[in-house]
């Protein structure tokens, strides 16, 4: 074993003695670990490779027993969680691939390609699995925005997602964004794509075959990204700054090239195994292939395209360098894929073999500089039960009526408020940002309740959104995940579409903290029942840990990719009231719940008390009940009510049809409570006035409250509570001010 | 009638060109951007996109690919080339069009549907829409904005090579005139910003680019004699 290649690189001896190890992440009790599965002390390259194996981000080591809980099954699943990105049969031969991950800490120090890369990875573990990517979505949380780092960072990281997925080609289709204090000097961003596959095309990551040649494609390796995955898996701190070189640096030009090889080579068949270079590049790739096909791997180190001089085996290995792909052929096909790749002018390398030893070695100028038992690398990492406990706060927050204040008489003032509220206002700024038309499949647009992608050929479509109130689930966690989940049917469902599966990305705080880990278990908890009850099982997604703050954890928030199917493009459903004279209908019961509301943070800066409720089973009734009656087509519009309630909900159908509204809410409850508070399980419906009756009936037959309360007419908002004047304004007037709100503040 | 999709490396929009053509039911093939031989086709089509990533300059490496020197081969025959988005780029770059594309002026991307003045509808490109006539087609660049000197624009004015506007007041990027398309003198040249090809059904938000297509169609008919009505 070569022990030393450079004179810079600690020694074992050193490593050990000096507890280099620590610096990357790995504890006295796993490098003693390591040293036994080595049967020797580890040298550099084999700590690298060994910390970043373990590192959060790549072994789960502590949300293993979390993710143990969601339900990973169902009738329609191909493919859950473990490879690169679950799969969802969709009938007709076709499956959708989607999976969301998260670009946190390297969007926190540099923004564009922080987020750009988030992008670039996520494409990759779709077409990786032989899917055409058709859309991407993102979820994004930052600080408050009259905050100048805050604008910096929003600025940017709508920037980078912008500037990756317009220039690869695929649209950006939909998102949220969130503003809170919380989020300050962590924000969070989620990248996610949906592919399409035919179902003979799946591939898999596995390094089959002994003897088969490995083969490098992509740009050559640098050093950027080196111990990516063990900066994701730290809290952001003052030194963060200084760990700008972990942050990589993303060529969308190169990916859609790579993508195109990609999808060219597994289309001809020929490939028997295929990973993307993602967290901790070559070295995750190759263990995890070799891993999955129960074999080991060589690989030759100087074969390996290098874009700097005099690079080690240890940064050739911890390399983050962006757009590579890992695939195994027959030796007969090596001539074949190379001429793929040829043609798309991108560099194939062959760098490896296959081989039956169960072992990683690593060979560097005439040496063998590495020799690690893949077992160990991938499946070996300990697994830590994380002390779990309620924080002293949250038995003492129940008692909060959060109904209680003082009543606000300005309604149509306080629905101005809210509407420019960045969390609420809409949008725009950020999406005309993003090519959201490209490959014009894009049947619903950004700025709806979610985003509709047909597929050509049928008259099918997949209908896509990413939702989570971290308020909500902050206040508690098991609620706020039911909540995450359910809130994502409902937006599915109003566009028209059957919900199929989740991809779930959880942020959280740091794990080590007892009370940050209690919301990880009741969150998870929440959304597991939410997914057995909505069946909507969860086939993949990404943890993202350690996202904390000078005042310490962000809120939990476990965001939801959901992804559905609308059965005929006839059954598309937008937000936006569609005509004079058509009645509207709100369906499901109002309470005063104004836990993590909006109201409750534009007038008070905070999230106290409980969240509202939820009952999965009356939602479930509520989403089969509306969508068979969009199916059948008796209904004109639907909308989810959520942040803002009732108000903002009607506020956004008038803006987005560009008409009015004359509504009367017949009510117990204070005008002001009717009007903004976020119960649950709501959703505003319109319909032509020969429908409405058929369309009461039919969700009255399935005990869903419901109540005709007014009818879409004129260029006005105009809302009475009991017979009562409380909203009226013109439509123009709140579309300014929610459209102004977000465009004003980045001036 | 025969039309080709050239594909550069970074073409994204092809896909989109492909489909509108088939959409008005002619034959249309991908060419590569190292073919050496268009003359199977009648029109051609320099789809959207960010052909070698934009780098350098939008176009600037595109227009030395060898199927360039096709392009202004079959412009000089007098057959259709179109070019949308960083096809008009390309176009600029390759001298085919008058021009130049710059940085939008309010440096950001922008995407979204976009009333547009038909300036000129006596063009092989346009024949099948009214003059003056406001359409909805949708815009998708970072770099769109308009550039020639007053002269050029002189000369655009008084030869009718300005084929469409961005209408009133909605210019979304800073082009001189609100430019939002231009053809060479002789009219067999078009080069535009915004994406007919993406605005074929109202599904997906507008089908007055449908027109675009039919247009050529129809003036390549009558070239050959069988004029008729898209």
């Amino acid at each position: 074993m070569a022990q030393q290649l450079t004179a810079k690189e600690p020694t074992a001896e050193q490593i050990a003695d000096q507890r280099i190890y620590t610096q990357f992440g790995v504890t006295d009790y796993e490098y003693e670990l390591i040293c036994g599965f080595l049967g020797r002390k580890p040298n550099y390259t084999e700590i690298g490779v060994f910390s970043v194996m373990w590192s959060e981000h790549c072994s789960y080591k502590n949300s293993k027993p979390i993710l143990k809980k969601f339900p990973i099954t169902g009738p329609r699943v191909l493919m859950g969680p473990g490879e690169g990105a679950g799969i969802v049969d969709i009938g007709d031969n076709q499956a959708v691939v989607f999976k969301i991950e998260s670009h946190n800490h390297p969007s926190a120090v540099e923004p564009y390609q922080g987020a750009a890369t988030g992008v670039g990875g996520i494409i990759r573990d779709i077409f990786s699995m032989g899917a055409r990517p058709v859309a991407l979505l993102n979820s994004l949380r930052f600080g408050r925005l009259e905050n100048d780092r805050v604008k910096y960072l929003f600025e940017n990281v709508v920037s980078g997602i912008a500037g990756y997925g317009n220039c690869i080609g695929i649209p950006t289709v939909a998102g949220e964004v969130m503003f809170d204090e919380s989020y300050e000097g962590n924000p969070l961003v989620n990248a996610m794509c949906v592919g399409l596959i035919d179902h003979d095309k799946i591939q898999r990551g596995v390094a089959k075959g002994v003897g088969n040649p490995v083969f490098y494609v992509g740009p050559a390796t640098g050093r950027d990204g080196i111990h990516g995955a063990t900066f994701a898996s730290v809290e952001l701190s003052e030194e963060s700054e200084e760990k700008r070189t972990a942050v990589q640096v993303g060529d969308p030009f190169m990916e859609k090239l790579v993508m195109e090889a990609t999808l060219e080579l597994i289309d001809s068949g020929i490939v028997l195994g295929i990973q993307d270079m993602g967290a901790a590049g070559l070295t995750c790739s190759s263990a995890e292939m070799a891993s999955k096909a129960g074999n080991g791997l060589e690989l030759y180190l100087d074969e390996v395209p290098q874009r700097e001089t005099d690079m080690t085996p240890y940064e050739m290995m911890l390399s983050e360098s962006q757009e590579r792909m890992l695939f195994v052929v027959e030796p007969q096909h090596e001539a074949q894929a190379k001429e793929i790749f040829d043609r798309w002018g991108i560099i194939c390398a062959k760098v490896g073999k296959v081989t039956d030893d169960g072992r990683l070695r690593l060979f560097h100028k005439g040496e063998e500089v590495a020799d690690m038992p893949v077992k160990a690398l991938v499946d070996e990492c300990p697994v830590y039960e994380k002390p779990s406990q309620e924080p002293a706060s949250f038995a003492a927050s129940a008692s909060i009526d959060t109904a209680d204040f003082a009543e606000i008489t300005d309604l149509t003032g306080a629905l101005e408020k809210v509407l420019a509220s960045p969390t609420v206002a809409s949008k725009e700024w950020v999406y005309n940002q993003y090519d959201y038309m490209v490959r014009t499949s894009t049947a619903v647009q950004p700025g709806s309740d979610a985003a509709v992608v047909t597929i050509d050929g049928t008259r099918k479509g997949l209908a896509m959104t990413t939702d989570c109130n971290g308020r909500y689930v902050f206040l508690d966690p098991e609620v706020g995940g039911k909540i995450a989940v359910a809130e994502a049917a409902r937006n599915i469902v109003c566009s028209g579409a059957e919900p199929l599966a989740i991809t779930d990305n959880l942020n959280f705080g740091s794990p080590e903290k007892p009370e940050v880990f209690w919301q990880l278990e009741k969150s998870a908890d929440g959304m597991s029942e939410a997914c057995r009850v909505l069946d909507t099982p969860v086939i993949g997604g990404n943890v993202s840990l350690y996202n904390e703050n000078t005042k310490g954890a962000i809120y939990p928030t476990p965001v939801i990719g959901m992804v559905g199917l609308v059965h005929d493009t006839d059954h598309i459903t937008t937000q936006g009231f569609k005509q004079e004279g058509d009645v509207i209908i709100l369906v499901g019961e109002t309470k005063a719940e104004f836990g993590g509301s909006e109201l409750q943070y534009v007038m008070t800066g905070e999230a106290k008390g409980r969240p509202p409720v939820i009952d999965l089973a009356s939602e479930k009734t509520l989403l089969n009940t509306v969508l068979g009656a969009i199916q059948q087509g008796i209904v004109a519009s639907a909308h989810d009510l959520s942040e803002g309630g009732l108000a903002v909900a009607l506020a956004e159908s008038c803006i987005s049809g560009r008409i009015g509204a004359e509504v009367n809410v017949a009510t117990e409850l204070r005008a002001d409570h009717a009007l903004f508070s976020e119960s649950q399980s709501r959703i505003l419906l319109s319909a032509k006035p020969e429908q409405a009756a058929a369309l009461q009936s039919l969700l009255s037959e399935q005990g869903l409250t419901n109540a005709a309360i007014g009818t879409v007419q004129g260029g006005s908002l105009t809302i009475n509570i009991n017979g009562k004047s409380g909203v009226a304004a013109p439509v123009q007037q709140l579309e300014k001010v929610w459209k102004d709100a977000i465009p004003c503040l980045m001036k | 009638m025969k039309f080709a999709v050239l594909v550069f490396p970074g073409s994204n929009c092809d896909i989109d060109c492909f489909k509108a053509v088939e959409a008005i039911g002619e034959q249309v093939e991908y060419v590569w951007h190292t073919t050496t031989d268009l003359s199977g086709f009648d029109a051609i089509l320099v789809p959207g996109g960010f052909s070698y990533g934009d780098y350098l300059r939008c176009g600037a490496i595109s227009r030395f690919a060898p199927v360039m020197n096709e392009v202004k081969k079959a412009a000089d025959e007098g057959k259709f080339v179109l070019g949308i988005c960083n096809g008009f780029q390309i176009l600029t770059e390759a001298g085919l069009l008058p021009g130049a594309l710059i940085r939008n002026n309010g440096l950001k991307f922008r995407c979204h549907q976009t009333p547009l003045e038909v300036v000129n509808s006596a063009t092989a490109f346009t024949n099948q829409y009214s003059q003056g006539e406001v359409i909805s087609i949708p815009i998708a660049h970072g770099e769109g904005n308009y550039y020639c000197d007053d002269e050029t624009l002189a000369k655009l004015q008084a030869n009718n090579q300005i084929v469409f506007r961005y209408a009133g007041d909605t210019n979304p990027n800073g082009s001189v005139g609100n430019i939002a398309g231009v053809s060479n003198e002789r009219g067999n040249v078009v080069g535009m910003m915004p994406h007919p090809e993406r605005a074929m059904d109202q599904l997906f938000g507008s089908e007055d680019g449908k027109r675009m297509f039919t247009s050529i169609l129809n003036a390549w008919r009558e070239q050959h004699g069988a004029a008729v009505n898209g």
